[in-house]
């Protein structure tokens, strides 16, 4: 399990958690986990497009996931928000359908990259991880106060134009994709996003303490779920939806429990 | 003339028995996906048709394991998603979207195990695709009584519903002051909203079934703000979208060298996206602000 060739996996497995907590927490904070959903799960048709012509997998993830968040960004600004994710998240799908019916051999791959596969990170998937990740989380520091502020209370949040920041926290999601899809998959990474930072805010209400808990909850997630994943063989994306429901259940049974406790 | 006709209709499309399945089962489908989805925009419950539909593929995949129509997969899975997400509170607004993920990240991992499992069973991944992306060119004959069951069934029950339910979802606070019960009729609607999602997974695969459900009643709802027209339009919107995408997917074999037909479902949910953003440009004029736009 510790082999040459799992470091890799343990490493970005390891970076992935981070950044999917560390985003997901705004995610929640924000209430949008359908845009989390489906930007990454859009961004499928760029892995599937990139293998169309042969470049770097998370070249297409990152164009795609970008495009889904713009596009998810501007309709959202004219239309019902809802609808417009729906409708650029189906798109996004049937243009994947569209390049996957191109290319006869990729078959065997669409599942790996929809549910995630542990052997499928090579080493020059290492350092534009690991460049993703910098970037993320120096994104994250900046637009930590204004996010958070905007999240908590959008009405004190003056100054700032909340179609940029909106955006702003847009863009960031898809860099996350970008660098997490090749472990989990286009289709369970929101689950990591969202149901670790949803349980962290079970058991406290202090964002810097909820943020490195939704982090710490992530990383056993994701160990596990490699782990597990290796052991049986089972797609990654299996273990990380239902750990992450899990996560998120102890949470909300712990918050009934503390408030049953407080009434009586 | 001919000539024009045969450039956009190739020879053989009405004769193709596929074809003539594809469209019955197809509007069909879209009928009934386009009356709901009018009611989901209204409530703003795109999301959870959305997750419905991705939860589908664990029953679609379920259905392949155990050999019996994947309709009935879809159905089930859908509907009993859809019991789950009734039980952890998705009637209240806040943490809405939050409780719809986690049932749709749990639902979506046992996809992924139900269909890992499908693609050992058999060694081919042409179940997965299926499943996901939908072929609608490959259904037969055997599943229109049930499409046909099955739809009937949601029009019934909406049809039974159609006042309290409008009215619950444009005010809930309205109607229950006048004795509807809410939380019944959402239920109940939300039980519609799994089969018609898990219709529409049929037709163009289950991550995709959210394009029938939501872009039609969206674009109406963007060019009507009647109730009733609206849904007479998101039908008719959605029955032309799938006509239109078929009828592309079946000239696309001959538009490439190697003669190989695009995928259907492609052709259908492009059709609908273009279908809302040029209603997008009509909507501003009659915009009454009564709660009803998309």
């Amino acid at each position: 399990m510790f082999s040459g060739f799992m470091v890799n996996a343990w490493i970005v497995a390891t970076l992935v958690a981070i950044v999917g907590a560390a985003v997901g927490f705004f995610v929640v904070m924000r209430g949008s986990a359908f845009v989390a959903h489906a930007v990454p799960n859009g961004s499928f048709a760029g892995a599937a497009g990139a293998s169309l012509i042969g470049v770097n997998a998370i070249l297409g993830l990152g164009v795609f996931s970008v495009a889904g968040a713009l596009g998810i960004g501007l309709l959202g600004r004219r239309g019902r928000h809802d609808v417009a994710t729906a409708l650029t998240l189906v798109f996004m799908l049937g243009l994947g359908a569209l390049f996957l019916s191109f290319n006869t051999e990729y078959g065997p791959q669409v599942y790996s990259l929809l549910f995630g596969e542990v052997l499928g990170i090579s080493n020059n998937q290492l350092w534009p991880t690991l460049a993703l990740t910098l970037v993320c989380l120096t994104a994250l520091a900046m637009l930590w106060r204004p996010l958070l502020l905007a999240s908590v209370m959008p009405s004190s949040a003056r100054g700032l134009d909340p179609f940029k920041l909106e955006l702003c926290f847009l863009l960031l999601v898809a860099l996350a994709t970008a660098m997490t899809v090749p472990v989990v998959g286009t289709a369970l990474i929101f689950s990591l996003m969202i149901g670790p930072a949803a349980a962290a805010r079970a058991f406290t209400v202090r964002p810097h303490i909820a943020l490195a808990l939704a982090v710490a909850i992530a990383l056993v997630i994701v160990w596990t779920a490699i782990a597990s994943s290796y052991a049986s063989n089972w797609p990654v994306g299996f273990f990380v939806g239902v750990l992450s429901a899990s996560a998120y259940t102890v949470g909300r049974v712990w918050s009934w429990s503390r408030r049953r406790g407080a009434l009586s | 003339m001919s000539h024009v006709l045969h450039a956009l209709i190739e020879p053989g499309f009405f004769s193709s028995s596929p074809v003539r399945l594809a469209l019955a089962i197809g509007g069909l489908v879209a009928i009934v996906a386009a009356v709901v989805g009018v009611f989901t925009v209204i409530r703003g419950q795109a999301f959870a048709g959305e997750a419905l539909g991705d939860i589908g593929a664990s029953g679609g995949a379920s259905a392949y394991l155990a050999g019996v129509p994947a309709l009935l997969g879809f159905v089930g899975f859908s509907v009993a998603a859809a019991g789950a997400m009734e039980l952890i509170g998705i009637q209240r607004v806040r943490g809405r979207d939050l409780a719809t993920g986690i049932v749709l990240g749990a639902g979506f991992g046992i996809a992924a195990l139900l269909l890992y499992l499908g693609t050992t069973y058999d060694n081919t991944s042409g179940a997965t695709v299926t499943i996901l992306f939908g072929a609608i060119f490959d259904l037969t004959s055997s599943e229109l009584p049930l499409v046909l069951g099955f739809g009937l069934l949601v029009l019934a029950t909406l049809t039974a519903l159609y006042r309290p339910l409008m009215l619950a979802s444009i005010s809930p606070e309205l109607a229950a002051a006048r004795g509807v019960p809410v939380r019944l009729v959402g239920a109940a609607y939300l039980i519609s909203m799994a089969i018609a999602v898990a219709l529409s997974a049929v037709t163009i695969g289950a991550i995709l079934s959210t394009a029938l459900l939501v872009g039609p009643a969206a674009a109406a709802l963007r060019l009507t703000t009647r109730p009733g027209r609206a849904i007479a339009t998101a039908a008719a919107i959605g029955v032309a979208s799938t006509w239109l995408g078929v009828l592309l997917a079946y000239d696309s074999y001959d538009w490439t060298a190697s003669h190989k037909a695009w995928p259907p479902s492609f052709f259908i949910v492009t059709v609908v996206l273009a279908v809302y953003l040029v209603a997008g440009r009509f909507c501003q004029s009659g915009r009454r602000g009564r709660g009803l736009s998309a």
